[in-house]
């Protein structure tokens, strides 16, 4: 039973790996005019034309460009960087590791805030920690991450002098230094995530906690807590599984605009240097793997969800 | 829903009554802007250059001398034309095609919702800035990629909608009565899920302004002298150590005009369903 919804949840997962590499290759369609003229520049020499079009493949119809594409990409060639030469493959993975704990880092913030947010205000409806959980909830979604980042950088990094303002230490050359570096940053990354938890966990917690089997739950004695985390939780923390599907997906991107404010060498800096640089193949290479890594973390999710939810008949 | 009762019912969300009148009031200025403005938005006044708000620079100037209120609401022109095209794409193109999927269904529906599937699959703001990369970097071009990546929404919802209405009496009876398709789809399809689609165009249109903020502070948007709340923050941002004020109001700028958008969608979707109150 298991093993068939499994088996289905992958026949979904196939094409949509087809199509995003498709959407991927089909950005270079874009560009306006003749795409080697415009990455190389107007000063380029017809030599440097020739071999770009080349390596790009401009010269083949649009079907077989997209083939060798897909083809080396499966393979793990990637192409290399117009700007450095260095393999695509290369600079992505390096990079993944730092965007992975930044994000990471980010996710825990928005489950262990959102968590608290939403458990303090559902305990006394309409109290001041009710009413503070909800001005986070709406803010959280409004703010600019990167106004967010620029105030805390002012507070924290300028005024008190606690955190660096800018760079990365990784995890594994110096945990406390990582720490440093990566509390704003995964911060201000996470706030989105805090208010959506907060906000979804709120609603669902009122929801369940109104239900005919938590009132069974009061009367036999059990205390608010004890309601709240054995009853309560359990059955709200459902749907945010799913949510935290979409928050990955959602705090990758946000990567773009967090570690160009923080100056981390991750993916999301990455792609912002190879558009201002105008590097296609390496702007194409860090968009396919996080959009991999997108489908990858939805197809986990989806999995987990069947598996919690009893509801859900594998059939 | 007819436009008037939920008008009525808007009225009397107060939040999002006051958001839809900030709102307008935004786009009012940012039209009459280049005429009301104090200052001229380049002109620089080299002897009160990072000055503090007073009386004679009501938000005070930036690093240039150069006055942060008329940049403001010069900036705002670029916030609303980038959530205006960023929800007329997705309307004109989205709602469409959504509607035709989900009317006609079958294999084009199947292949379709794919698509669409896959393209929301992609973080909007960093497909925004692939598109935008693409395009060439400009504030119009990062305009046309929000639109791009509002689009697929829209069709699934316009599909959503369309999947519960097209077996309704009045569609059948438009059927039998001898309507083509074309005629059902406007004429009665549209209609009924319109109201949906205005809450989530609310909601869009907040987050336009946000991912133009973002793309024009990470300078893939509006190139200088063209004015962008987000520029503005990026040109902060480089002054951060020296006049942390200079970042304030452009930021508020942004909140203001984001939350005001979630607001009224928030307050369009209770007055379009009251019971969606409880939460």
């Amino acid at each position: 039973m298991f093993f068939r919804f499994l088996l289905r949840r992958i026949f979904y997962v196939i094409p949509m790996l087809l199509i995003t590499t498709l959407i991927v290759f089909s950005l270079i369609l874009l560009i306006p005019g003749d795409p080697a003229l415009a990455l190389l520049g107007d000063n380029a020499t017809a030599e440097k034309l020739a071999a770009l079009r080349a390596q790009l493949g401009l010269d083949q119809p649009i079907i077989m460009q997209y083939w060798h594409w897909l083809t080396n990409a499966i393979q793990g060639d990637l192409g290399r960087s117009l700007f450095t030469g260095e393999y695509v493959s290369d600079a992505v993975f390096t990079r993944l590791g730092v965007t992975f704990q930044v994000v990471a880092m980010a996710m825990i913030f928005s489950f262990a805030f959102g968590l608290l947010f939403a458990i303090t205000s559902v305990i006394k409806p309409n109290s001041w920690m009710d009413y503070i959980a909800r001005f986070f909830g709406v803010l959280g979604t409004a703010i600019p991450n990167f106004w967010l980042a620029m105030i805390l950088v002012v507070l924290f990094s300028v005024h008190l002098g606690w955190l660096p303002a800018t760079g990365f230490t990784s995890i594994s050359d110096h945990p406390v230094d990582f720490m440093k570096s990566v509390l704003l940053p995964s911060f201000c990354l996470g706030s989105f995530g805090a208010a959506q938890i907060t906000r979804q966990l709120r609603s669902s917690l009122i929801e369940v906690l109104e239900s005919d089997y938590i009132r069974t739950a009061y009367s036999k004695g059990l205390l608010l807590w004890q309601v709240i985390w054995k009853h309560g939780l359990r059955n709200a923390l459902l749907p945010v599984v799913t949510t935290a599907g979409l928050l990955f997906g959602n705090m990758l991107g946000a990567t773009v605009v967090i570690e160009s404010v923080f100056a981390i060498p991750g993916m999301g800096q990455l792609a912002v240097h190879s558009i201002l640089q105008r590097d296609f193949p390496m702007l194409q290479g860090v968009v396919l793997i996080m959009v991999l890594m997108i489908l990858i973390i939805n197809f986990i999710t989806d999995v987990i969800y069947g598996v919690l939810d009893p509801r859900i008949e594998f059939e | 829903m007819r436009f008037k009762v939920m008008m009525r019912r808007l009225y009397y969300e107060r939040l999002a009554f006051l958001s839809l009148i900030y709102l307008l009031l935004l786009i009012l200025l940012s039209i009459i802007a280049p005429f009301i403005v104090p200052f001229d938005p380049e002109a620089q006044d080299l002897n009160n250059i990072m000055a503090a708000p007073n009386s004679h620079h009501w938000f005070g100037t930036d690093e240039l001398g150069r006055d942060i209120f008329t940049r403001i609401l010069l900036g705002g022109q670029a916030a609303i034309q980038a959530g205006l095209i960023g929800i007329m794409i997705p309307l004109l193109v989205g709602v469409p095609l959504g509607v035709i999927s989900g009317y006609m269904g079958g294999i084009v529906d199947d292949i379709f919702m794919r698509v669409v599937d896959a393209i929301l699959s992609f973080p909007a703001i960093l497909l925004a800035l692939a598109i935008t990369g693409a395009l060439g970097v400009s504030l119009w071009n990062a305009m046309i990629a929000i639109g791009i990546i509002f689009t697929p929404q829209f069709a699934r919802l316009a599909r959503g909608q369309t999947l519960q209405v097209r077996r309704e009496p009045y569609v059948e009876a438009a059927k039998i009565s001898g309507s083509g398709p074309f005629w059902i789809m406007v004429r009665h399809i549209f209609p009924n899920i319109a109201s949906p689609i205005i809450v989530q165009a609310s909601f869009s249109f907040s987050l336009a302004i946000l991912v133009e903020a973002s793309l024009s502070f990470l300078g893939m948007g509006a190139q200088s002298p063209q004015i962008s709340w987000g520029g503005m923050l990026h040109q902060a941002y480089s002054m951060i150590f020296v006049n942390p004020l200079m970042m304030l109001f452009p930021g508020i700028a942004i909140l203001l005009s984001v939350l005001a958008g979630n607001f009224l969608g928030d307050g369009l979707r209770i007055a379009i369903d009251p019971r969606m109150k409880r939460t």
